[in-house]
Parts: C-alpha cells; sequence; structure tokens
C-alpha cells in the first residue's frame, strides 16, 4: 500500500537518517507542535515504525497509519490532545 | 595557480585534515601549487574526551589543551581568528575582526558542535554538564560534595557528542560511589529518550544488564522538555515527572547558525554525501567531524577516520586527478565501564558494534590512547 487518505500538517523528513534519529526528529517536532497536529514522519530506518509506536503509547499521541514506499515509510501520527 | 584549500575548525577533524594535506600536498605545497589554510577561533586545540575525567577529579582542563602552533605542520598557514559567515557563490570566508575576507578553492568545515543547555527551560540553572571545561569543572565542585541523595543521568539532546559518554559516566559514578562507601546512600537513575538505553542495539542491549547488574535504573522513552531547578523536578514531553538531587544532564545539541546562514543545512549541521563529505547545496565545500550530518556518531574517531578519507580526496584534486577515496563510516568508541575497566565498539555504516568482554586491559588502552592522541592530532598514528 503506497496510498493514504490522510493529510499531515507538518512533515518530518528523516530519510537517511540512522537510529534514534527518525524518533527523535518526530519528538522534536511534537514538542512546538499543537494539539491534535498530524505529524507525517518520513524514514528509511526499518526501527523506526516499532520505536514510534512504542512511544506514541507511552506518550499518549496516536500512530494513525503507516505507507510503504520503495525506500521509505511514511508514519503519521496525531499529537495529543 | 595556487590550489587553496580552507580548512575551518581545529579540533580532531580539522587538525588531522590539515596535518594530512601539508604532507600529502608537501611537494605541491614547496611549489607554490597548493596552500593549506587553518583556522580556528583560540590558538589552542582540546582533546574533548578528557572532559569525562575531571569531574572525578582524575584530570585538569589543562590535560586537554594544547598549543596549535606546536601540533600543525608548518607547511600549514595557522590563522587564528573567528569564521563568522561563509559565501558559498563567491567561495569565500568573512572573518568576526578586521581581517580581509579569504577566497577558497575548496572549504571544508570543521566547526563541531555546541551544547545548548539553554535549549531546554530551566536546565541550565538546575542541571550540571561535562560537556565542556567549565560545566566539568562545576561538575566535580559538585559531586565532591555529594554524599547522599538522587543522582539522576539524562540524555537530553540525541544527536550529542560522545555517543558513549553518557553510559560511562553512570557506570563510573557508580564505582566511585562505591569505593568511598557512599553507594547505598546514593541512588542513581540514567534516563535515554528511545525505548532502550542507547541508540545503537547493540550497545544497548550490553547496557541494560549492566546497568541492572550494577542497581542504575534505567528510564526509557525519556525526553526532558522542563526543568524545575527550585523544585528539582525533571517534566517530560511523555507526561511523566522525575526528581533530582543531582543532575548530570547531556544538553542539546546544535551545529552553528554560520552553517544555516551559509544555507548549507537547515538544522544546523552541514547536508553532506555520507561517503564524499561533499556538501549537497554548494560546489566546493565539505564538512567533517561533529558539524557534518552523517548516519554515524559524533565521536573524534569517525572525524579522525573522515579526515583521513578527505585529506586522500582534496590531495587528489589538487594534483588534478579524480579522487576515489571514500569514508565508510569507521568509528571506534572506548566505553568505560568503571574507573578500571572498559570495553570497545568499532563499526561502519554497515556494520553494527559489538561491545567486548569489559577488562583492565582495554581501560589501560583507552587511557594509553588519551595520551598518544596527540600523535593522532599531529597527523602521525
Amino acid at each position: 500500500m503506497s496510498e493514504t487518505e490522510l493529510e499531515a500538517d507538518v512533515t518530518v523528513d528523516a530519510i537517511g537518517s540512522s537510529c534514534p534519529g527518525p524518533l527523535m526528529d518526530l519528538i522534536g517536532k511534537v514538542k512546538s507542535a499543537e494539539p491534535g497536529t498530524v505529524i507525517r514522519l518520513q524514514s528509511s530506518n526499518a526501527d523506526t515504525e516499532p520505536d514510534v509506536a512504542e512511544w506514541a503509547e507511552k506518550s499518549g499521541h496516536e500512530l494513525l497509519e503507516v505507507v510503504e514506499f520503495d525506500d521509505h515509510w511514511d508514519l503519521y501520527v496525531r499529537t495529543h490532545d | 595557480m595556487t590550489e587553496r584549500i580552507v580548512v575551518v575548525g581545529a579540533g580532531t577533524g580539522g587538525s588531522v585534515l590539515a596535518n594530512n594535506l601539508g604532507e600529502e600536498l608537501a611537494d605541491e605545497i614547496d611549489a607554490g601549487d597548493a596552500e593549506v589554510v587553518l583556522i580556528n577561533d583560540r590558538d589552542e586545540h582540546v582533546y574533548k574526551p578528557t572532559w569525562l575525567y575531571v569531574p572525578f577529579d582524575e584530570k585538569t582542563p589543562a590535560d586537554a589543551r594544547r598549543p596549535l602552533d606546536e601540533l600543525i605542520d608548518r607547511r600549514v598557514d595557522l590563522v587564528i581568528d573567528r569564521v563568522d559567515a561563509v559565501d558559498t557563490e563567491g567561495k569565500a570566508v568573512s572573518f568576526a575582526g578586521d581581517r580581509r575576507d579569504l577566497s577558497y578553492d575548496h572549504l571544508v568545515l570543521a566547526t563541531g558542535a555546541q551544547v545548548t543547555p539553554e535549549a531546554t527551560p530551566g536546565l541550565a540553572e538546575g542541571g550540571h554538564h561535562f560537556y565542556g571545561a567549565e560545566g566539568a569543572e562545576a561538575l566535580r565542585e559538585e559531586l565532591s560534595s555529594f554524599t547522599e541523595g538522587h543522582l539522576v543521568v539524562s540524555v537530553i539532546g540525541v544527536p550529542h557528542m560522545c555517543p558513549v559518554a553518557p553510559l560511562e559516566f553512570a557506570l563510573m559514578a557508580d564505582d566511585w560511589f562505591r569505593e568511598r562507601g557512599l553507594r547505598d546512600e546514593v541512588e542513581i537513575t540514567y534516563t535515554y529518550p528511545i525505548g532502550r538505553a542507547h541508540g545503537i542495539r547493540s550497545v544497548a542491549e550490553w547496557a541494560g544488564p549492566l546497568m541492572e547488574e550494577r542497581d542504575i535504573d534505567v528510564e526509557t522513552f525519556f525526553n526532558p522538555e522542563e526543568v524545575d531547578p527550585d523544585a528539582k523536578v525533571i517534566h517530560t514531553v511523555e507526561g511523566s515527572e522525575l526528581s533530582y538531587d543531582l543532575l548530570v544532564a547531556i544538553p542539546p545539541h546544535d551545529g552553528s547558525d554560520l552553517v544555516r546562514e551559509a544555507g548549507l543545512g537547515e538544522d544546523g549541521w552541514v547536508d553532506v554525501d555520507p561517503n564524499t563529505l561533499a556538501a549537497r547545496n554548494a560546489d566546493d565545500v565539505y564538512a567533517l567531524g561533529d558539524v557534518a550530518d552523517l548516519p554515524t556518531s559524533k565521536a573524534g574517531s569517525a572525524a579522525h577516520y573522515a579526515a583521513g578519507a578527505l585529506a586522500d580526496r582534496l590531495a587528489s584534486v589538487a594534483r588534478g586527478h579524480r579522487p576515489t577515496a571514500e569514508y565508510d563510516g569507521k568509528t571506534v568508541c572506548f566505553i568505560e565501564s568503571g574507573r578500571d575497566e572498559a570495553t570497545y565498539i568499532a563499526f561502519d555504516y554497515e556494520e553494527e558494534p559489538v561491545p567486548k568482554r569489559p577488562s583492565k586491559l582495554i581501560h589501560w588502552s583507552k587511557l594509553g590512547y588519551n595520551q598518544s592522541y596527540w600523535l593522532t592530532a599531529r597527523g602521525v598514528l
């Protein structure tokens, strides 16, 4: 699957970053985001999805969807209210 | 025509590069065909790994410093001044003082990383760190009178310099308090931003059980967004709180405004090709060491090995040859696991490291290397 109906408010491009770069880039964006913001995190690191899923659960944010492309994943996260 | 290579920053990367170029291009420099200029904003070289030992009063900041003119090849022109702007179109750097702009044919930025405790509210007032001479000395004073309470070692900034130093500090502090008969009075907690004790999975798998064995609590997914210095409480993005009596933080890090203003990288780190170290947003500009946005650690060894590859590339270019040398991400880190035992890891862009069993021999190898580092900075080792 490489399509989604979700629209991101902001995109964080972490393609090419090694672990834990993508999750840290996401956390940095979450710190400054308004509640309810949908963030698209782009990562080419396979560890990013489990890391983000676990962090989102712990911190109360929501991992909405993961979209797979040939060379990376788009992870959609909505910050909690 | 003289090919002028300008290197900004005389830390590990810049110094090794300049010295390697001084040697590799000796004939061209003597003939006036090449020129190597190394610019630094102070007249000393600083070996940052020394700071880890300062809080335990095992070394002093003076041990970390050597005059640059004793370390740098005589064929290299050493300029002590601060570069405050880079014009990548006009191919020149300008200075904070009255010095005239300096043009370049090839520019290497090796300006390192800066610590920015002020980026986390309350951290500068409420926390200590060992990522600088002053910070390490202030922490030494605080530690020397700390006999009971909760010591929190918190990794706030990622990426940060020397990726294993926070683990080393926690393990060394444990050992230090044990030796002094105070460990029962001191609780130690180590916090990390992601779901394990270290970004490199194999290092986390090595450190996790060791921390448990040493009775060091580990808090993961812990991202401080504010420190209350009066109440001595850390508040996190995740909504948790942690009280402390002494906070030793790895502060947030930043590249530099110089990089942002030159359009070389939005986050202050230079966006580079990881193998050639060439900037993606400008011609004939390269970045080396911590300021380069590379998928490896911000470590002196990474800067050292990258400097060797870049020296080979630039020497080839200066001779009119096609450069073929590439940096493969090689990095080696010693890891103190106490005050008389250590391990080490070696890795590159492809290979994950595997920590070896800690031993006294590796600890003494680390201390021995810290002495022979001065040969590395001279480009000898």
